[in-house]
């Protein structure tokens, strides 16, 4: 791999770093266990990686690897962005239903 | 073509994660957040399929499948349980990234690719999602009680602990020195997963908002990791905010126990302190429920102390009668929460939303402070720590220097509990002996009915009349 790449990969690091402190420090402490399932849906983006190997099948080895990785990742999303939805639609306004 | 199309759709799905948890910052908006997290994951996926290495789609469909039907019954837990799935999804998550790291170092040492860089960045994938694995299996097993919650330790913890790392991270250095000398592989995916354990062993049940907070830092470091052994842009990003909102929730829940990272995770709190409450029994005054509705009654303003107690009694609903009374009768109820009520970060919160208390009515510690000298009547159910004077007054307290709610400055105190005993932590409370405090005692559930009863009683009482 390129130096370079390296670079713009540790650029993407901090800046997403940054941008990621800054919008969590804003997010309402009402919602923290929200966010916490919300992020782990998110995080599951591991999908993208774990797809790739299973998919392109070089070794039984790496493809049986991957799709456990697979089925772990759209366990968090399926489960992550379900829940994380149940829970806001609890949190109500006064009067309003 | 189809590689930018991809590249596209990675970069619009960045933008939406950041959105989605930009719209979280607000009830009003919090859904549409959801939304624009699941756009995004889609466009991701969809970009990935696009790949012209993916040949084999049958199998994913079947491990897709089997994901669902694994996570569509994690997501019906009972809110008392989110804190249990959401280390389970840690564990998934830690999994996920440590068999990547796996698939990809078999697969380059067979194609003699490993480079220096590609083999720290598994080093570190694998290292970080097999401790991240096991450590919130033991942490999901601690929060359903399936594995004892007090600490468990055992002589030279500590040392044994990080020699086990530091031998798993010279085993990485090793690799990474030597990327074809395969047989360092297995040795660190091994001590990942027993240093994974070995972490939480010693970690109490009071510590266990901190616990889930720095181990979903770590599942987002492992993604990153990952998206640096796949030189992937997206996986980095997704990661960093991730890695960022564990990192900034676990320092929440440190400052609100005055505990710092060393302490919670070298700490072994919450067994050594069972000694200091042999202490004498001050007096108390106690109370009948019907003498707690009338103080609540008479009140223009009251605050009520939720604890994990509450939950744990299953009264969040009764609460919320009590709330609906008092506030058909003009008196303004708010809540005070405190940030280590739940088992998690902001737990409290969403159980008081389930019982259809409107969020407006729940209100921070730091904001609610400053009104308690004003508030008539304080009513704590379930908590005890989090209204301990003694962390402002005693520096002999080891709660000495935690941030509570200050319960005792209002006019008046009631504290359900079902005895005198000392709580959790096993230290005395001035509180219960203070001269404004009239302690209720009882199950939190059946007072709490008695004084909705009692309050619903007189109401009819007055309408008859």
């Amino acid at each position: 791999m390129h130096e370079l790449d390296l670079f713009s990969m540790l650029f993407v690091l901090v800046l997403a770093t940054f941008v990621g402190f800054q919008v969590i420090q804003n997010v309402s402490r009402l919602l923290h266990t929200p966010l916490m399932s919300l992020t782990n849906a998110i995080s599951a983006i591991a999908i993208v990686g774990s797809l790739i190997i299973a998919g392109e099948q070089k070794t039984t080895f790496s493809m049986l690897l991957g799709l456990v990785a697979v089925a772990a990742s759209v366990t968090n999303i399926v489960s992550g962005f379900l829940i994380t939805d149940r829970m806001l639609k609890m949190f109500r306004e006064k009067g309003g239903k | 073509m189809q590689d930018v199309i991809t590249q596209v759709s990675y970069l619009i799905a960045a933008a939406l994660f950041v959105f989605s948890l930009r719209w979280l910052n607000r009830p009003t908006t919090a859904r549409r957040g959801v939304a624009a997290g699941v756009a995004g994951m889609l466009a991701a996926v969809f970009g990935t399929l696009l790949h012209p290495e993916i040949v084999n789609f049958t199998w994913i469909a079947v491990a897709v499948l089997v994901g669902t039907a694994i996570g569509i019954p994690l997501s019906r837990v009972p809110l008392t349980a989110v804190p249990q799935r959401t280390a389970l999804s840690h564990a998934f998550g830690g999994l996920a990234a440590g068999l990547v790291g796996t698939a990809k170092y078999q697969l380059w040492l067979g194609e003699g690719e490993l480079t220096p860089f590609r083999t720290s960045a598994i080093a570190i994938e694998v290292l970080l999602g097999f401790l991240t694995f096991t450590g919130s299996l033991m942490a999901a097993g601690k929060l359903q009680e399936v594995i004892p919650t007090r600490p468990i330790t055992y002589p030279k913890q500590n040392v044994i602990n990080l020699s086990l790392l530091g031998i798993a991270i010279a085993s990485g250095i090793g690799l990474v020195l030597n990327p074809e000398n395969w047989m360092l592989f297995p040795v660190i995916v091994a001590l990942s997963l027993l240093f994974g354990v070995l972490l939480i062993l010693p970690i109490g049940g009071a510590d266990m908002p901190t616990v889930i907070s720095l181990l979903n830092s770590y599942a987002g470091l492992a993604a990153v990791a990952m998206g640096f052994v796949l030189e992937n842009k997206l996986l980095i990003t997704a990661g960093a905010l991730d890695g960022a909102s564990g990192f900034i929730l676990s320092v929440i829940m440190c400052r609100a126990m005055n505990r710092s990272f060393a302490n919670v995770l070298f700490g072994a709190f919450g067994q050594v302190q069972a000694a200091a409450a042999q202490g004498e029994q001050k007096a108390v005054k106690s109370a009948t429920a019907i003498d707690a509705a009338d103080y609540l009654a008479n009140a223009n303003s009251a605050v009520i102390v939720p604890g994990y107690g509450l939950a744990v009694a299953q009264a969040q609903h009764r609460v919320r009668e009590v709330y609906d009374q008092l506030t058909r009768r003009g008196v303004t109820v708010r809540f005070a929460i405190h940030p280590v009520a739940g088992r998690m970060p902001g737990h409290m919160n969403v159980l008081l939303a389930e019982a259809d208390i409107p969020y407006e009515a729940l209100v921070e510690m730091d904001e609610i402070n400053g009104d308690m000298p004003q508030c008539d009547v304080c009513l704590v159910v379930g908590a005890n720590d989090v209204v301990n004077p003694a962390a402002r007054s005693d520096r002999s307290s080891p709660i000495y220097g935690m941030p509570i709610i200050d319960a005792d400055k209002a006019r008046v105190v009631l504290a359900i509990k079902r005895t005198m005993n000392p709580g959790f932590a096993g230290i005395d409370n001035a509180l219960y002996s203070a001269d404004n405090t009239l302690m209720v005692f009882g199950d939190a559930k059946a007072v709490l009915s008695d004084i909705a009863g009692a309050l619903r009683a007189e109401q009819e009482g007055q309408a008859a009349a």
